[in-house]
């Protein structure tokens, strides 16, 4: 299926929930957060939530910032 | 002496809270956190770069005694600040009303904060648990709203961000200072480690500074002079200055003059 990941059109793996995109695009960063469709995913959610064709996905981190 | 500085549920010690944007790389930013004393450093919500996996996050590189004030820098509507705010709590951010730093600019060349929005951000964000403070202009009346609203804090500009000016406007500070039940806290402005003084001495609660500090061509230098004028500027303040006169006043007995 296809889905917009942080601005860029991707084509995964059907039937994927949120844990299983993060590992499909080996995130392995401290702390990431997750939206789909303009809402927050909760992180306890992460494991259940199922993505559908044409999502569209915000994963954010903290950087630098003033 | 306990001279402590409390927000949502938090205490702190130092009045200096620093930025990590712009520092050389991770090792400077460590080490200017650290000469700074700072025990609350604000951090941006961006996308996670998918293809520079494995390296060493920001996280790594901020002790992890520190706060962590997520800001909404870049942001220019309230929605786009609450929805940043949103993902950063999911980022674990920890307790129950979480700090957070909101900011909304106007355009591109001033970086000036956009009231309007700011305000209405602010409601947004208290409604949904948040413990905000707001960065603003330094205007008494939007300050009082904001206050009214349920910010923490009121963050008013010393001047334009990164810009180095310091304090343009004490006068509209102190009035801000005066009607204040909540901690004022000077942010962006600070262009030297008087500056801090400046504000500190006038009574603020607190100070933010990024550029400053990680522009200076030696920043963990420049984190101790502020980290000091920080102190020194506090400790004047609660001293209580003596009066501006016109006129001379001897400092030595005028009587037994031989």
């Amino acid at each position: 299926m296809q889905a917009t990941v942080n601005g860029e059109r991707k084509e995964l793996p059907d039937g994927l929930t949120v844990a299983a995109l993060l590992l499909h695009l080996g995130v392995r960063a401290e702390r990431v957060a997750v939206e789909r469709n303009g809402t927050v995913v909760k992180k306890a959610r992460h494991a259940e939530e199922a993505l559908a064709p044409g999502d569209v996905l915000e994963i954010v981190t903290f950087v630098g910032g003033g | 002496m306990s001279d402590v500085l409390r927000f949502g549920g938090h205490e702190f010690t130092s009045r200096l809270v620093i930025g990590t944007g712009k520092y050389q790389d991770f090792p400077t930013m460590q080490k200017a956190i650290v000469a700074s004393g700072a025990q609350m450093v604000t951090v941006a919500v961006r996308r996670l770069d998918l293809k520079a996996q494995g390296e060493k996050s920001l996280l790594h590189w901020i002790p992890k005694d520190c706060v962590l004030l997520p800001n909404t820098a870049g942001c220019f509507t309230a929605d786009d600040a609450v929805r940043t705010l949103r993902l950063a709590r999911e980022l674990e951010i920890g307790g129950p009303k979480p700090l957070v730093k909101l900011e909304v600019l106007s355009d591109q060349k001033t970086l000036l904060p956009d009231g309007e929005e700011t305000l209405r951000a602010a409601k947004m964000l208290v409604a949904d648990g948040f413990t905000v403070l707001p960065y603003c202009s330094d205007d008494p009346v939007l300050c009082r709203k904001l206050e009214d609203a349920g910010c923490a804090a009121v963050m008013p500009l010393g001047a334009p961000i990164g810009s180095g000016l310091g304090l343009r406007n004490p006068y509209s500070l102190r009035m801000i200072l005066e009607q204040a039940k909540v901690p004022v806290i000077v942010d962006a402005g600070v262009g030297t480690a008087s500056d801090c003084a400046v504000c500190m001495e006038l009574g603020v609660a607190g100070l933010l500074v990024n550029t400053a500090i990680s522009g200076a061509e030696d920043p963990v230098a420049m984190a101790t002079a502020m980290k000091l004028a920080t102190e020194a500027g506090r400790l004047a303040f609660l001293a209580g200055r003596i009066p501006r006169k016109l006129y001379g006043s001897a400092s030595s007995p005028l009587t037994g003059l031989i």
